[in-house]
């Protein structure tokens, strides 16, 4: 896909509120001194006014933002991943998922394709933290353009929304002019029979990769963007397994509590016959390394899914 | 403030002390400790202080107020009850299943109640989120939060306060209820906790030190905190934990527990008396 435009996540998050912001003055901004490296730097110099440094406190940020929802405004509280799911889950559990208070959570830089920074920094976690908040909506989308829509879809929700978003450089897979996004629908981004290919974030696009190698080797690959984790599309799930009977779930997360544990219990529970097999980080801490050879590193790209499509 | 508005306070704040002997006891669980040491601030805050509406609860230029020490639910349901915002019947199905009132405040369900907590350390980060929130949209409102001083060895408690004085959230007050006692004993024993006020200013409040059970010095330090620009103010209550009730002050084993049958009607004895007296004067 060397010739496809690549634009990071976080990217699109930072641009993706500058223009919610033009167009609702109820949005605020929160970060924890990562303005810079989530990119709401981007709303900050269009709207200093509406753009609040927390400092570095995680815990104190989700809490302003619970309390600044209470008073009408629509906040969206950035950090790390490891940070906003993880030192805050607490916080984001009792101060914002208990009273189901209308907070935005931006969570940039997910996953292992954090690179460099190590194991310190690279979550692989959120997915399975954030979806044990009742009435949580979760989500991860994989290119410019699901972003900036997903970002509007969030706004347009009650209630609290996690989204994780990247640092490294996603393929634009989507035609803006022609995209809608809607929280809790998946997209069928390739048709197939065989098997179907199930991802969300980065992983989209080497499941669209994917495809096209299993093409070549006479295997007809669905492909799912299952950018909303919950509330999970199950009829999309459960027409994939009825249709292809076979499923590869692809995430840029621990394999433990994220999009494949949720398609699996899916399966499970309207016991369809129908083997899964978990692309995603396989209960291991990462490590430093450029995010294209980690994600190659830990089994995370297209030649591990067509190889896992295979059984 | 007149004598008599000053005996009308004590004699409602025996009336709360009795919705929390009686939540406690009808629930045979719960924290009558905190409760008791903070009814009086909750009566001067409910009956004096708080520009609310019972009949409008949600009203949106009423003043706010975060029970960050959660745990003290039940002085806070009795001064809403007696305000009227529920039927102090209610007070006795605290905790009970299928009770509105929860053994931590629930924004959702009982009315008056501005935030969820229960969790030690959030709710002075949610009330700078309210202030902030207020500040921005020019609003006159205040919001008031109360601590248990042993919920200031969170650490996130002085995150929340570096981001009220960062922002100079003036329309912010911090209540602190000091009773020196906590769970497993005396806050010096357990961590200390040094200067309580000095630490505060340390982190750019303005402070009060007030003996928490007395109306008039509430009222000078509430009314000057209102004037207070350019920085949140902090009021530190020195306080008797499960005060009014003889077998309870000071009695780190009252934290947490209920009264039985027996300590029930004795305490409410005790609350009836000294209400006669008020009603006395």
């Amino acid at each position: 896909m060397a010739d496809v435009k690549k634009v990071a996540t976080r990217q699109s998050y930072g641009e993706a509120l500058k223009e919610l912001g033009a167009a609702h003055p109820d949005v605020v901004v929160l970060d924890a001194d990562l303005a810079n490296a989530t990119k709401t730097e981007i709303f900050k110099k269009a709207f200093p006014d509406r753009h609040f440094d927390c400092g570095i406190a995680e815990s104190d940020m989700m809490c302003v933002a619970a309390g600044l929802s209470t008073t009408g405004y629509v906040p969206f509280a950035s950090s790390f991943a490891m940070f906003a799911a993880g030192r805050a889950f607490e916080q984001v559990r009792n101060s914002i998922g208990y009273p189901h208070l209308n907070v935005k959570i931006g969570a940039t830089h997910g996953g292992i394709s954090v690179g460099e920074d190590g194991a310190s920094h690279q979550c692989c976690e959120d997915f399975a933290l954030m979806r044990s908040i009742p009435g949580m909506v979760v989500m991860s989308p994989a290119d410019d353009v699901e972003t900036k829509a997903m970002v509007w879809a969030a706004y347009e929700h009650q209630g609290p929304v996690y989204m994780r978003f990247s640092r490294y450089g996603a393929p634009v897979i989507h035609d803006a002019d022609r995209f809608t996004f809607e929280i809790g629908k998946g997209e069928v981004l390739r048709e197939g029979s065989d098997v179907a290919l199930i991802a969300n974030g980065l992983l989209v696009a080497e499941a669209l990769e994917a495809a096209e190698l299993l093409a070549q080797q006479g295997i007809s690959a669905r492909v799912i963007d299952m950018a909303t984790i919950k509330p999970l599309d199950e009829g999309l799930v459960l027409n994939a397994a009825k249709e292809c009977g076979r499923l590869v779930t692809c995430e840029e997360h621990s394999i433990i509590g994220g999009l494949g544990e949720a398609v699996c219990a899916v399966i499970a529970k309207h016991g369809l016959p129908c083997p899964v097999e978990r692309i995603g980080v396989n209960d291991e801490f990462g490590h430093s390394g450029p995010a294209g050879a980690l994600l190659e590193q830990f089994g995370l790209c297209a030649g591990h899914i067509a190889e896992a499509a295979h059984g | 403030m007149t004598k008599e508005e000053e005996i009308t306070l004590g004699k409602t704040a025996c009336k709360v002390r009795m919705g929390v002997l009686t939540a406690t006891h009808g629930a045979k669980a719960g924290h009558p400790g905190g409760s008791l040491s903070a009814a009086d601030v909750f009566t001067y805050l409910y009956f004096r202080e708080l520009n609310i509406d019972p009949q409008n609860p949600k009203r949106k230029d009423r003043d706010r107020f975060v029970l960050s020490k959660g745990h003290t639910a039940p002085g806070l349901y009795a001064a809403l009850a007696y305000r009227g915002f529920f039927p102090v019947d209610d007070l006795p199905t605290l905790r009970h299943i299928d009770s509105y009132l929860q053994g931590h405040p629930n924004m959702d369900a009982v009315p008056g109640v501005d935030m969820s907590t229960g969790s030690l350390g959030q709710g002075v980060s949610c009330a700078a989120g309210m202030a902030l929130g207020l500040k921005h949209q020019g609003s006159a409102a205040r919001v008031y939060t109360l601590l248990g001083d042993g919920e200031m060895q969170e650490g996130q408690v002085w995150e929340a306060l570096m981001f009220a004085a960062h922002y100079r959230l003036d329309n912010m007050c911090v209540i602190i209820d000091h009773n020196g006692l906590q769970i497993d004993g005396t806050n010096e024993k357990v961590m200390g906790l040094g200067s309580i006020p000095d630490k505060l200013r340390a982190f750019g409040l303005n402070v009060f030190q007030i003996d928490g059970h007395d109306f008039q010095a509430m009222e000078k330090a509430f009314d000057a905190a209102r004037q207070i620009k350019g920085k949140p103010s902090a009021i530190v209550l020195e306080t008797t934990k499960g005060k009014g009730v003889s077998y309870m002050e000071g009695q780190v084993g009252w934290h947490g527990k209920a009264p039985n049958d027996e300590e029930y009607a004795r305490g409410m004895a005790e609350l009836s008396a000294q209400l006669a007296e008020l009603e006395a004067v």
